[in-house]
């Protein structure tokens, strides 16, 4: 059984009066463990399937199972509770709290749960040193590299352990060297951790790092390719 | 607990906005603890006035005097058990800036009818043998940092020319309408300065049963109804009170001005609190994403809504507090007793909370209300 699973999924936006459909009949399934990249145009529904995934977005219709449970129909409390156990969404722009410690940020998803102080602190300390910042942990984003500042990120998404990382153009504002950096984190944290990956990217090269890769256009499923990476 | 260090970095994030903030709530329930307590030092002044005691004034007004031979004819009247009078004097001290009260008083008398006076008996014998002298309340010795046996001078001003008494007693009263810092003088002295007169400001009546008080009122104004200077009299609370109405209706004047402040100070900071998440509604959709629940971020709103109004309250109502403690303030004399009751902080406690919840609600509800995918739209 896969980890996701998409089934007949339907999804419109109301601009004024028009009706924008974004998906129809989408059907489609993320196994655990993988590592995969979506791929795509402008506007042809990457952001909305990570979202719709993420429980920030709803189906108009079908139904959306993570680890077997049907995040379509949960309501918006259950389903904050849902993420925060779940989910690790890394954003293009970081989004880290600027005023916040890189620390102080990863602790974030560890506030909802039920987590001593000690046991929060060891698990910060542990997903800063998966992402190699541990010697930046007391410094706030502004005194942070691009690159440092995404990894934060990174280390804010699997501090919780979820059961699957969601990026959006998670190197879309990084230069080459970083970009790399940070990809070579996501095969590492899919391959060491067995950590289930789902990428939106422009980027060729950063979909290449994922071990397959899914193409969208206009809301269809148009190709999908294995990464020789 | 765990929150605490997101909620102080909130705060922290535009530090002036933080400090104008608190400093605005703080000087509006200062100003609020201020106004509230001259209305209720103003209606404590208002109900002074011991139940067995009366007050007889010209029934012109207060400013027209009475004979002194009145007195005789008082002690007469059926129920009355002793009878004072006093004159208000008007003087000035020094450089005239420092105003306290001073009026000339029949001294046996008058302290006989007041045991709110309390002064240690051997000044009180040395006060009421000697005619020149003056009985003054403790304030006045720690302000002037006069002494017992100094000779001071008050400058007449309704009645012209320099006034030289030796202060030989200082009271200490019992109830602080009284007033710490007046200054009482022999009737007698005061009576010959201005060439036997004989005149009274009002006479103090003390009558045998408090039940009597509107029986004997009404005799003693019968019995003068018909003379050059017919009497008004009443219970001294009533006498108290002509002089709080003196003010006009500051009561409704206090208040009008204290809710004026408040609300201001409500939109000031409920506008604060609105541009704080207003500017963080990227982030509120981040922690959205990240876990946080409605539920969740309209409390971290209303915490900070409520760590704003609550130090500004604890800052202005407290520092009122101290302050008038600490300075011993009475408003020149015109408002003895000065003390922010528990009454009032308590008020102002609950203007705060009041505040808090106004001025975080709408902010709290947008943040909770805040749909994500659209706000994560504007950020990405």
């Amino acid at each position: 059984m896969a980890l996701v699973e998409i089934r007949k999924v339907n999804k419109s936006f109301q601009r004024d009066a028009q009706s924008i459909e974004v998906f129809q009949n989408l059907t489609l399934d993320f196994e655990a463990e993988s590592f995969t990249a979506l791929m795509g145009p402008s506007g042809s529904g990457k952001s909305t399937l990570l979202n719709l995934v993420a429980g920030l977005d709803r189906p108009t219709s079908g139904s959306i199972t993570v680890g077997g449970a049907n995040v379509s129909v949960m309501s918006s409390t259950q389903l904050a509770a849902w993420r925060a156990r779940h989910i690790g969404f890394v954003f293009q722009s970081f989004n880290l709290l600027p005023v916040l410690t890189a620390y102080q940020n990863v602790e974030l998803p560890l506030l909802l749960t039920g987590l001593s102080r000690k046991d929060r602190d060891e698990r910060i300390r542990i997903a800063l040193g998966v992402v190699g910042l541990d010697d930046r942990m007391h410094h706030y984003p502004r005194q942070l590299s691009g690159g440092q500042e995404q990894r934060t990120a990174i280390a804010r998404a699997i501090v919780g352990d979820p059961t699957l990382i969601l990026l959006d153009e998670p190197t879309g504002q990084l230069d080459a060297k970083s970009s790399q950096e940070v990809l070579a984190l996501l095969r590492r944290l899919n391959d060491e951790f067995k950590k289930t990956i789902i990428i939106v990217t422009h980027d060729a090269h950063a979909a290449e790092r994922a071990k397959s890769i899914l193409h969208l256009e206009k809301g269809d499923l148009v190709e999908k390719a294995g990464s020789a990476a | 607990m765990k929150y605490l260090p997101l909620v102080l970095a909130n705060l922290g994030r535009h530090k002036l906005r933080t400090v104008l903030t608190i400093a605005s709530v703080a000087l509006a329930l200062f100003l609020f603890a201020s106004l509230r307590t001259v209305v209720t030092t103003l209606a404590a002044t208002a109900q002074f006035g011991g139940a067995r005691r009366l007050v007889a004034t010209n029934s012109t007004g207060i400013v027209f005097p009475l004979p002194i031979a009145y007195a005789n004819r008082l002690k007469a009247v059926p129920g009355v058990q002793g009878v004072s009078w006093a004159n208000w004097f008007g003087g000035r001290y020094g450089d005239g800036k420092r105003f306290f009260a001073n009026f000339a008083v029949d001294p046996e008398s008058y302290l006989a009818m007041y045991p709110e006076i309390v002064i240690p008996p051997d000044q009180k014998e040395a006060f009421l043998h000697d005619r020149g002298s003056a009985l003054i309340g403790e304030r006045l010795l720690t302000q002037f940092g006069w002494k017992l046996g100094q000779d001071v001078t008050l400058q007449g001003t309704i009645f012209p020319g320099d006034w030289t008494f030796t202060i030989r007693a200082v009271y200490h009263p019992t109830d602080p309408v009284i007033g710490d810092d007046v200054l009482i003088f022999h009737h007698e002295m005061f009576d010959e300065r201005i060439g036997r007169a004989g005149i009274a400001g009002w006479f103090i009546v003390q009558i045998d049963n408090p039940d009597n008080a509107p029986a004997i009122a009404k005799s003693i104004d019968d019995l003068f109804r018909n003379s050059s200077a017919p009497t008004k009299t009443g219970t001294e609370r009533e006498f108290q009170s002509s002089f709080a109405t003196m003010w006009g209706n500051v009561s409704l004047l206090m208040g009008t001005i204290g809710l004026a402040v408040v609300f201001a100070i409500l939109l000031v900071t409920a506008n604060a609190m609105m541009m704080s998440a207003r500017e963080r509604t990227g982030e509120i959709a981040v922690l959205k994403t990240i876990g946080f629940s409605d539920r969740m971020l309209f409390a971290l709103v209303m915490v900070e809504a409520g760590a704003l109004a609550l130090s500004g309250a604890a800052i202005g109502l407290g520092g009122a507090k101290a302050l008038y403690q600490a300075t011993k303030f009475n408003g020149l004399g015109f408002l003895p007793g000065f003390n922010v009751t528990s009454a009032t902080l308590l008020l102002g406690a609950a203007v705060a909370v009041a505040l808090m919840l106004a001025s975080g609600l709408v902010p709290a509800m947008r943040a909770a209300r805040l749909p994500v995918v659209e706000a994560l739209r504007h950020v990405e």
